[in-house]
């Protein structure tokens, strides 16, 4: 222990600023991220023809409102995609939802708590979504009308670092988009 | 687990307030939390100075900083110097050794005829009188800071017998407010928090930064599309461009040592997320992993020949190694507690830093990779993104401190350790960069 001893000093040093940056740092204009639209990368290369990114189309709208239609989130336990309890019952609503309104589109955004490595939050949250995903599609819902979209713990619901703050954010968010589905040819 | 707990924990000594950021958001300041019991007495005597190309930049200064930062060094205060040499020639060793000090640096700044600032310095050991350096550093006056890092690297390889990394850089996101306000910065700022340089900011999520072998480049997540993406920039130009935004997780980028190839996460349709090799010229994909488990945070042994990541396949997240070709078996390498993810590697490749769950609480561990011995090295409840610096000898990684983030570094064997704040918001996932050439 005592060679661990802590160097109890305050040192108190002001840095001056250098005046002009680092050569290596000439740029220092803030890049703002371009708009969400499907050219924002115009110009630059390698997209990839796999870029499933329909932004443009993905507007967020209010949705249905009727009863249980009106609870747009799911919970889950620490380390669980199990849906559970009242879950159950919102996700049985927006099934049949989706059900009778087939060119309706959702998207379910996996959210977690805030514990744990950030990268593979973004695993648990999108494993959530995909559990919602798929009690929605045994309960008649379309493939076609459900993308899925993982934040991890990035976007919290609540703020806070106590277990009331956790059980909030570790959710999946029915998000109901107003572009409808295109018809089936 | 072994862990060092010899580390004075809640040090409040805050300090030094930095003043360099131009463009990004406020200053990060530095407390120094912990430090060797016996540092390095040294001096490092105000340097000559050229006014006005040395643009008001005290170099003795900041080198004085790095030092003391590193927990290895005591500095001689100025008003306690016996004198104020400026050349080796002029350093009277007893006359040093009388004030306590081992070793003293001296030095100038010069304005050159190309426009060019030189900063000259030497280290004597003032017990024996040796010269132990005497080197220039020319460059830009913009460059006079760096050249100051540079002249820290050479005291403490000297010194201590390890390349300094004070003339590195270091990347990190910075995040003000909440969702759906949130603001996302990824900034590049020299390893001691100062010349802050935002390099893109957004309203949605920027995650994972990650430096290419060269430094020119960070690879980084990005939500910008409601969607998520990794892209590859130039930090000195700002020029991008988007390498995978495949249907499901496009995450953890990581880039291959000879910089020609990222692995990465990709989730798919069916949301499952596994390990994948982009070579970047051809954009060719190569699967690693194939298992219904979450695989992800992939990062490349130094020689490239294989990935250590984190799965749950096993029930509970631990981390994995495995060839960086189709078709390579993983091999588990953590095994102690329930949960350990977020794999770094060291520069020799001989220790794995990760996040591990410590008595209910998320820490910073390292392990041997010959012997398999842990030892935590952080003491905070949220601590996370261990990034080892290039010589190996210090972590920096993201704690929680009340209800902000921070960065904190700790060197590898638990005896030193800082803290970098933002005043305001919070600030994770750093990445240390490489050497600079």
């Amino acid at each position: 222990m005592t060679e661990k001893a802590s160097m109890r000093r305050v040192i108190v040093v002001l840095l001056v600023a250098a005046s002009l940056a680092l050569g290596a740092c000439a740029a220092k204009r803030p890049k703002p991220a371009p708009p969400a639209a499907p050219d924002a990368n115009a110009g630059t290369q390698g997209s990839g023809a796999n870029n499933t990114n329909a932004a443009g189309a993905d507007e967020e709208g209010a949705g249905p409102q009727a009863g249980l239609l009106a609870t747009r989130v799911v919970y889950f336990d620490f380390d669980s995609s199990e849906i559970k309890g009242t879950g159950t019952d919102v996700v049985a609503a927006h099934a049949k939802y989706l059900t009778a309104h087939s060119d309706t589109r959702v998207r379910l955004e996996g959210h977690t708590d805030e514990r744990g490595s950030r990268e593979y939050n973004i695993g648990l949250g999108e494993r959530r979504a995909q559990s919602v995903r798929r009690a929605l599609l045994l309960q008649g819902a379309a493939d076609a009308q459900i993308s899925t979209v993982s934040y991890g713990e990035e976007r919290p619901a609540v703020p806070g670092h106590d277990e009331a703050a956790w059980a909030k954010n570790r959710r999946v968010e029915i998000v109901y988009l107003t572009q409808p589905l295109a018809p089936k040819q | 687990m072994l862990g060092p707990r010899g580390i004075a924990g809640a040090l409040a000594l805050l300090v030094v307030a930095l003043c360099a950021a131009r463009s990004a958001q406020a200053a990060l300041q530095i407390e120094i939390t912990s430090g060797v019991r016996d540092p390095v007495p040294i001096a490092i005597v105000p340097f000559a100075r050229a006014v006005p190309a040395d643009g008001g930049l005290d170099v003795a200064e900041v080198v004085q900083h790095d030092l003391e930062g590193s927990g290895r060094f005591r500095a001689l205060p100025r008003e306690h110097m016996p004198a104020t040499p400026t050349r080796a020639e002029e350093i009277a060793a007893a006359l040093w050794k009388g004030a306590g000090s081992d070793y003293v640096v001296v030095g100038r700044v010069s304005a050159m005829e190309s426009g060019q600032v030189a900063v000259d310095f030497d280290l004597v050991n003032s017990l024996t009188g040796a010269r132990l350096a005497t080197q220039r550093f020319a460059g830009a006056p913009g460059a006079l800071r760096n050249a100051a890092h540079r002249v820290s690297d050479v005291i403490y390889q000297k010194i201590l017998g390890v390349r300094g990394a004070f003339a590195t850089r270091i990347a990190y996101v910075a995040v003000d407010g909440s969702p759906p306000a949130q603001r996302f910065q990824l900034i590049v700022a020299d390893a001691d928090g100062a010349n802050q340089h935002l390099v893109l900011e957004s309203r949605f999520p920027l995650m994972s930064p990650s430096w290419s072998p060269d430094g020119q480049w960070l690879a980084y997540v990005s939500f910008e599309t409601k969607h998520s993406g990794v892209y590859v920039q130039l930090v000195r130009s700002g020029e991008r461009r988007q390498v995978s935004a495949r249907a499901g997780v496009n995450g953890a980028p990581e880039w291959s040592p000879d910089g020609r190839k990222l692995a990465l996460t990709l989730g798919g349709s069916s949301g499952n997320p596994d390990i994948y090799i982009l070579d970047l010229a051809s954009q060719d994909l190569t699967r690693i992993t194939d298992d219904p488990a979450i695989d992800t945070e992939p990062v490349w042994a130094p020689d490239g020949h294989s990935l250590y990541f984190t799965s749950d396949r096993a029930g509970s997240a631990q981390i994995y190694q495995i060839g960086a070709q189709p078709g390579a078996r993983p091999k588990r390498i953590t095994f102690g507690g329930s949960y350990n993810a977020r794999p770094r590697v060291s520069p020799d490749g001989s220790q794995l830093a990760m996040v591990t769950l410590d008595n209910g609480a998320y820490r910073v561990a390292v392990q041997d990779l010959a012997s398999g011995t842990v030892r935590v090295l952080s003491h905070g409840r949220l601590d996370e993104s261990p990034s080892f610096a290039p010589n190996g000898a210090t972590l920096i990684y993201s704690e929680r401190d009340g209800d902000r983030g921070a960065l904190a570094t700790v060197s590898t064997d638990g005896l030193t350790g800082l803290r970098l704040k933002a005043p305001q918001g919070e600030v994770r996932e750093p990445a240390w960069g490489p050497f600079n050439p």
